[in-house]
C-alpha cells in the first residue's frame, strides 16, 4: 500500500518535472500578436520590422547574459558583423537575402568562438571591459575600412533581390516584415530548444555555482563557449536582417549605444526568462517612438524614467513583475 | 606485486605538497585511502584539511608530489576528468544551484555522469532514465518530497542531503565529504550520520570533519592533519589515546 502511494508520487513528480519543459499555449501569444500587428497596423510595418529584427538581437543576448551569466557589453559586435556582411554582399553585386543571412550568421558566429577563445578564459568586470574591447576594435576596423565599408558615412548602394526570386521587398515593408518575422520565429526555436536542453540546464547550472558544476565534471569553459558562438550567430543573423531590410548599414551597427540598448531592452523585459527580449522590445521601441514624436528633444529622459521604474518597482523585468502577480 | 600488495588503494598521494608563498597548505602528504574505506581526516582550524581536498579533486594543482586513483597516476588530470575517474566531493558550505529544484540538482549532475549533458535537442525532462534515477536518490535520502522546490529554500539540514545527493548522481568510487554536518545543529547531525552509514559499503569514503561524535560513530580509521603534514593515524581508540592529539587538537579544548 505504501510502496503504491511512493510509486504514485514519483510518477507525478517526474511528470510535472518534465512538464516544464513542454510547449505552454502562452507561449504562442508573440506570435499572435506580431500577425495582428501586420493586419491591424499596416502603417507601422517598418517600425514592427525593425522590432522583430531586434528582438532576435536581444533574444541572443538573453542566451549569454541570462542564461550562461556571461556579462557582456559588447554584443554589438556580432550584430554589426552579421549586418556589414550582409551588406557587403549586397552592395557588391550578391543581393540574394537568404544566402546572404547565412554568410553573415556564419561569419558572426565565427567571430564570436575566435574572440571568446581569449576573452571567456575572464570573468566578471575583466570579462566586460574585454567584450567592450572586441566590440570597439571591430568599430574602429570598420571606421577605418571605408574602401570596404563606406567608413563613417555607411554602407550605400546596397542592391537587395527578391526573397526566393519571386518576393520583391515593397514600398510598405510587408516582405520585410513577414522576412523578419520567419527568421525570428526559427532563432527562437533554436533558442528555445536550447534552454530547455540539457545543454542548456547545463549552462543554468554554471550560471549559479560554477564550482559545482566542475565538481561535477562538467567541461564549463568549453560549454560557454558553445552558446557564445551560437549566440554570436543569432545575433549576426539579426544584423543581417536589419541590413537588407533598410539597405543600409551604418557604424551604429557597432556602436555601444546598440550593446547598451539591448541590455536595457533585456532588463526592461526580464532577464534569463527567453521571452523578456519578446516584450523588453516593443516596450523600448514603441515607447522610444512615441516619446520622440511628443518630445523631439528630450524624449531620451522619458525612456530614462521608464527604465528607472522597472529597476526600482520591478526587479527582473515586466516578466518578473507578471509572475509575481500570477503568484 | 604479490599477495594484498597487488591491490591498488582506491585513492593515494605521495609526498604531495602545496605552498602559498611561505604558507605550507600541504607538505609530504603520503595518505592512503582504502577501498570501502571509513577514514577522517580531523585537525584543528587551518590544519590544510579543505586545501588538502582541493588538491586531490584538482580545483588546486600541486605544487609537487603526486596523486593516484584506483593505482592510476591523476596528478596533472583536470578537474573535470578526476570525476569521470569516479572521485567526487561535497562542499563545507552548500555549494547547490540555488534557484534550482532538488530533482534539477541532482539531475545535472547524472547527466553529466551519462554524458547527456553536451544534447541541445531534446528537452531535459525527456530524459526519463535520468531524471527516475536522480529522484530515486533524493528517494533514499529521504527529501522526495520536497523534490520540485528550489534548493535555495529549503531548510539548511535538507539542503546538507540535496548536497550529498548531488555527489552521489556522479556514482562515485571515492567519496570526499568536506564537513558534511556543518551548520547544522547538533541535535538534527543524526539524519546524516545515518545518511552516511547507509552509503554504499564498495565506496570508499573521506569524511572531513569537527563534529567529534560524528568521526568517532563513522570512522575506522582517522587521519590527524595539523600545519599541512600528518600527525598521526590509527584506528578510533589509539587516537583519542595518542597524547599528541590531545594535546594539539583536543587537548584544545580541554585546556579552556
Amino acid at each position: 500500500m505504501i510502496a503504491s502511494e511512493d510509486s504514485a508520487a514519483r510518477t507525478a513528480a517526474i511528470d510535472a518535472f518534465a512538464r516544464r519543459h513542454r510547449f505552454r499555449p502562452l507561449e504562442t501569444l508573440p506570435w499572435l500578436a506580431a500577425v495582428a500587428w501586420y493586419f491591424l497596423l499596416p502603417g507601422y510595418l517598418p517600425l514592427g520590422s525593425q522590432i522583430l529584427a531586434t528582438i532576435l538581437f536581444v533574444l541572443s543576448a538573453d542566451l549569454v547574459l541570462g542564461y550562461a551569466g556571461i556579462v557582456t557589453l559588447g554584443h554589438a559586435a556580432f550584430f554589426g558583423t552579421g549586418a556589414y556582411v550582409a551588406g557587403i554582399l549586397a552592395a557588391n553585386g550578391w543581393g540574394e537575402p537568404l544566402s546572404g543571412l547565412v554568410a553573415a550568421m556564419l561569419v558572426s558566429a565565427l567571430v564570436g568562438l575566435l574572440s571568446g577563445l581569449i576573452i571567456l578564459r575572464t570573468t566578471g568586470l575583466a570579462l566586460l571591459m574585454q567584450t567592450l574591447v572586441v566590440a570597439a576594435t571591430l568599430y574602429e576596423a570598420a571606421n577605418k575600412a571605408g574602401w570596404l565599408t563606406g567608413g563613417d558615412d555607411g554602407l550605400q548602394g546596397m542592391q537587395v533581390w527578391p526573397i526566393f526570386g519571386l518576393f520583391r521587398f515593397d514600398l510598405f515593408g510587408r516582405v520585410a516584415y513577414v522576412y523578419c518575422l520567419a527568421v525570428l520565429f526559427l532563432g527562437w526555436l533554436a533558442a528555445r530548444a536550447i534552454v530547455h536542453s540539457p545543454f542548456g540546464r547545463s549552462l543554468i547550472g554554471a550560471r549559479e555555482n560554477t564550482a559545482r558544476m566542475h565538481a561535477i565534471g562538467a567541461p564549463v569553459a568549453r560549454r560557454k563557449l558553445v552558446i557564445y558562438t551560437i549566440s554570436a550567430g543569432l545575433a549576426g543573423a539579426s544584423g543581417a536582417l536589419i541590413a537588407q531590410t533598410t539597405s543600409f548599414v551604418g557604424l551604429t551597427s557597432l556602436s555601444l549605444e546598440r550593446s547598451g540598448n539591448a541590455l536595457i531592452m533585456l532588463i526592461i523585459g526580464g532577464v534569463g526568462r527567453l521571452y523578456g527580449a519578446f516584450i523588453g522590445v516593443p516596450v523600448f521601441m514603441i515607447a522610444q517612438d512615441r516619446f520622440s514624436e511628443i518630445e523631439p528633444v528630450y524624449w531620451y529622459f522619458w525612456l530614462g524614467l521608464l527604465m528607472v521604474g522597472v529597476v526600482v518597482f520591478a526587479r527582473g523585468g515586466l516578466l518578473g513583475l507578471i509572475e509575481r502577480f500570477r503568484r | 606485486m604479490t599477495g594484498a600488495t597487488a591491490v591498488a588503494p582506491a585513492l593515494e598521494t605521495c609526498a604531495l605538497s602545496k605552498s602559498f608563498g611561505a604558507l605550507a597548505v600541504a607538505s609530504e602528504i603520503d595518505f592512503r585511502l582504502e577501498r570501502g574505506a571509513r577514514h577522517a581526516l580531523i585537525g584543528p582550524n587551518g590544519a590544510g584539511k579543505t586545501s588538502f581536498v582541493n588538491l586531490v579533486t584538482g580545483a588546486l594543482r600541486a605544487g609537487s608530489g603526486s596523486i593516484h586513483l584506483d593505482g592510476a597516476d591523476i596528478t596533472t588530470l583536470a578537474q573535470a576528468a578526476r570525476v569521470k575517474r569516479g572521485l567526487a566531493r561535497t562542499f563545507q558550505i552548500n555549494a547547490l544551484f540555488r534557484r534550482l529544484c532538488a530533482l534539477e540538482n541532482v539531475t545535472l549532475a547524472v547527466a553529466e555522469r551519462e554524458g547527456v549533458a553536451h544534447g541541445l535537442l531534446r528537452p531535459a525532462g525527456r530524459h526519463r532514465a535520468i531524471v527516475e534515477e536522480a529522484y530515486a536518490l533524493l528517494e533514499t535520502l529521504g527529501i522526495a518530497n520536497q523534490a520540485l522546490l528550489p534548493v535555495g529554500g529549503l531548510a539548511y539540514g535538507r539542503q546538507r542531503l540535496v548536497e550529498i545527493a548531488v555527489a552521489l548522481g556522479l556514482r562515485p568510487k571515492v567519496l570526499l565529504l568536506d564537513e558534511p554536518a556543518a551548520g547544522i545543529p547538533s541535535g538534527e547531525s543524526g539524519v546524516i550520520v545515518d545518511v552516511i552509514e547507509r552509503l554504499p559499503a564498495e565506496i570508499a569514503l573521506l569524511i572531513i570533519e569537527h563534529d567529534m561524535d560524528l568521526v568517532f560513530r563513522l570512522a575506522r580509521t582517522i587521519t590527524v592533519l595539523v600545519q599541512g603534514r600528518v600527525l598521526v593515524e590509527g584506528p578510533p581508540g589509539a587516537i583519542a589515546a595518542d597524547p599528541r592529539v590531545r594535546e594539539v587538537y583536543l587537548g584544545q579544548r580541554a585546556g579552556r
